[in-house]
């Protein structure tokens, strides 16, 4: 028998203020329908929606992917570009590239990159400038 | 899940006049409402009883169960507990006090304001912000609907919610204890009766979430007392001495009336339960971190927006405003004090527990295969969201097929699909026997 698996993938444009967060409050759901753990919860609704965001803000579109299996929480996102030239500088609190528009919306206190690491119980970016960046995070079910 | 004997609703259908519409269906902000049989069912463990559904209905099938002013009887001495926003429902009104005054020409032997029992709690969370380690922003626990509604739709937010008893709590206690000393009473002998504006006080009376009993031993509604107590208003002299409650307290009928009197310095209020969902979503984001305290009201314009009120909720809003201009602007914090936090019960020795109702199973690997064959099924639904079926949206009735509450055939746009390939079946069989 194969292993009972959800998977969802959700486009985000880029610059696309409107919709943003729909993809992380459709995520939100899911994971409640489920009967996943609130404190679980609670970690992977910061995480999704400040990835989603960062698609919308900085990427030039791209798509996050919901994974969830009887023991974690994955969520992918990846995009078309443009990269992060300096990932040590992005990862550190307080460092934002955010243009006008999105400090204009509250956002850009760069805090994104470093909240998401803190939220996941495992996290990866790889990003390539001028090709674009994934970033992958997992939330085990148990907490750890 | 919550392991209540069986879950009490002041919230209720009345069948014969329900004409199984969707107006009802459509709005549950928990999506606990579904016709079957022509008929509006309510799905006990997700109702919040905020009274959506009593508002939306025009058959006014939809109804609020409270105690009738009879019921008073019950006890030797009957003490009424006014919420503030009962104030705001008499358009000629010159003082609150003849509104106290006419209560106990009704039949109540002493009125304490559930504006005083408001200061009390004003003081009680103002110590709790003071404490170091609270959740940001802190949630009000004064409307039981949002209580209910964080324990069925936002489960990760429970812990946000502050730790001190509604006003009408805080009123009954103190109301009960102060008539008893003075009158050498026992405490059995004393009702205390909420004069409520909505049906979710009255299930949190019958049955309280965060602590075993209520203080409260009933709730008539505004409207069962609104005719004869507008005619005491009118037809006595006043005793102004029965109005203690600051403006502040009184101020807690309106939207917003908590949040100034709790934390001015940096707070929001939210009202309509919408506008609360949203906000709620932003509070799961993290997005409201930076906000101390964070008011919510099911009902639009607050307290003076419940369903059992008389009055328009902006005209009774503006009439509060009124009635409390010329009362001097004392805080809580100075008015109410401090060895009254400790002498009553104001914490919750229960913790509240999440509401598991939205859950699809208690064994995540069935809730994934589970959700699985929605979503399978959703794909062949046509996404109008009609409401024809009788469950509220497209995705909710894939849901009630694997709960097995409903079937496919019960969407007509399948039905109708179906019944065309049928027909064109039916055509051609007719056709290749003809010879």
């Amino acid at each position: 028998m194969s292993q009972v698996l959800i998977r969802e993938v959700f486009p985000v444009a880029a610059g696309a203020y409107e919709t943003a967060g729909e993809a992380s409050a459709a995520i939100k759901r899911k994971l409640k329908q489920l009967g996943v753990d609130s404190g679980v919860l609670r970690r992977v609704s910061v995480a999704s929606y400040e990835v989603e965001l960062n698609l919308v803000i900085h990427s030039m579109g791209g798509t996050l992917t919901l994974t969830v299996d009887p023991q974690q929480v994955t969520l992918c996102s990846k995009d078309v570009g443009p990269g992060i030239p300096d990932i040590d500088k992005a990862m550190t609190e307080g460092y934002s590239t955010a243009n006008e528009e999105a400090r204009s919306l509250g956002f850009g206190a760069g805090m994104g990159l470093p909240n998401m690491k803190r939220n996941a119980s495992t996290f990866e970016i790889q990003s390539q400038a001028g090709v674009g960046t994934s970033i992958t995070m997992g939330f085990r079910l148990d907490g750890k | 899940m919550e392991t209540e004997k069986k879950r009490f609703h002041s919230v209720r259908l009345e069948k014969d006049k329900c004409r199984g519409c969707t107006n009802c269906l459509k709005r549950c902000p928990t999506e606990a409402i579904r016709v079957r049989g022509g008929r509006a069912h309510i799905i006990d463990e997700r109702c919040i009883d905020c009274g959506e559904c009593i508002r939306v209905c025009d058959y006014h099938a939809k109804v609020a169960v409270t105690d009738p002013l009879s019921s008073i009887s019950r006890f030797k001495y009957k003490i009424a507990l006014p919420a503030p926003s009962l104030y705001g429902q008499f358009k000629s009104l010159r003082h609150i006090a003849q509104v106290l005054t006419g209560l106990k020409h009704m039949g109540f032997d002493d009125v304490f304001e559930v504006a005083r029992g408001a200061d009390v709690v004003t003081r009680a969370i103002r110590e709790k912000l003071r404490q170091p380690g609270m959740p940001r922003p802190l949630i009000s626990a004064a409307c039981p609907a949002i209580v209910r509604l964080i324990q069925v739709r936002f489960p990760d937010l429970i812990e946000h919610i502050v730790d001190v008893r509604q006003p009408m709590e805080a009123a009954a206690l103190i109301a009960r204890h102060e008539f008893c000393r003075k009158h050498n009473v026992a405490p059995e002998e004393v009702g205390c009766f909420f004069i409520t504006p909505c049906p979710a006080k009255v299930t949190a009376i019958r049955t309280p979430i965060g602590h075993e009993t209520s203080a409260v031993d009933g709730a008539i509604s505004v409207l069962e007392i609104y005719g004869l107590l507008s005619s005491h208003t009118r037809s006595h002299t006043m005793d102004e001495s029965l109005l203690t409650a600051t403006s502040y307290g009184i101020g807690w009928a309106n939207s917003g009336g908590e949040a100034v009197a709790v934390c001015p310095e940096n707070s929001m209020a939210v009202d309509g339960i919408e506008n609360v969902i949203r906000v709620l979503e932003e509070v799961e984001n993290n997005k409201l971190s930076d906000l101390t305290f964070l008011e919510c009201s099911a009902c639009t314009g607050g307290c003076v927006g419940g369903p059992l009120n008389f009055e328009n909720n902006y005209v009774a809003r503006s009439s509060i405003r009124r009635l409390v201009e010329d009362r001097e602007r004392t805080h809580p914090e100075e008015q109410v004090d401090v060895s009254l936090l400790t002498k009553y019960p104001l914490s919750s020795p229960k913790p509240i527990l999440p509401n598991s109702a939205m859950q699809l199973d208690d064994d995540i690997v069935e809730a994934m295969r589970k959700m699985e064959r929605i979503e399978e099924i959703y794909k062949r639904l046509p996404g109008y969201d009609c409401g024809s079926c009788g469950s509220p949206t497209c995705r909710t009735f894939a849901e009630d097929i694997v709960r097995g509450y409903a079937r496919e055939m019960d969407c007509i746009h399948i039905l109708k699909e179906q019944l065309k390939i049928m027909a064109q079946q039916m055509v051609s069989l007719a056709q290749n026997t003809r010879e």
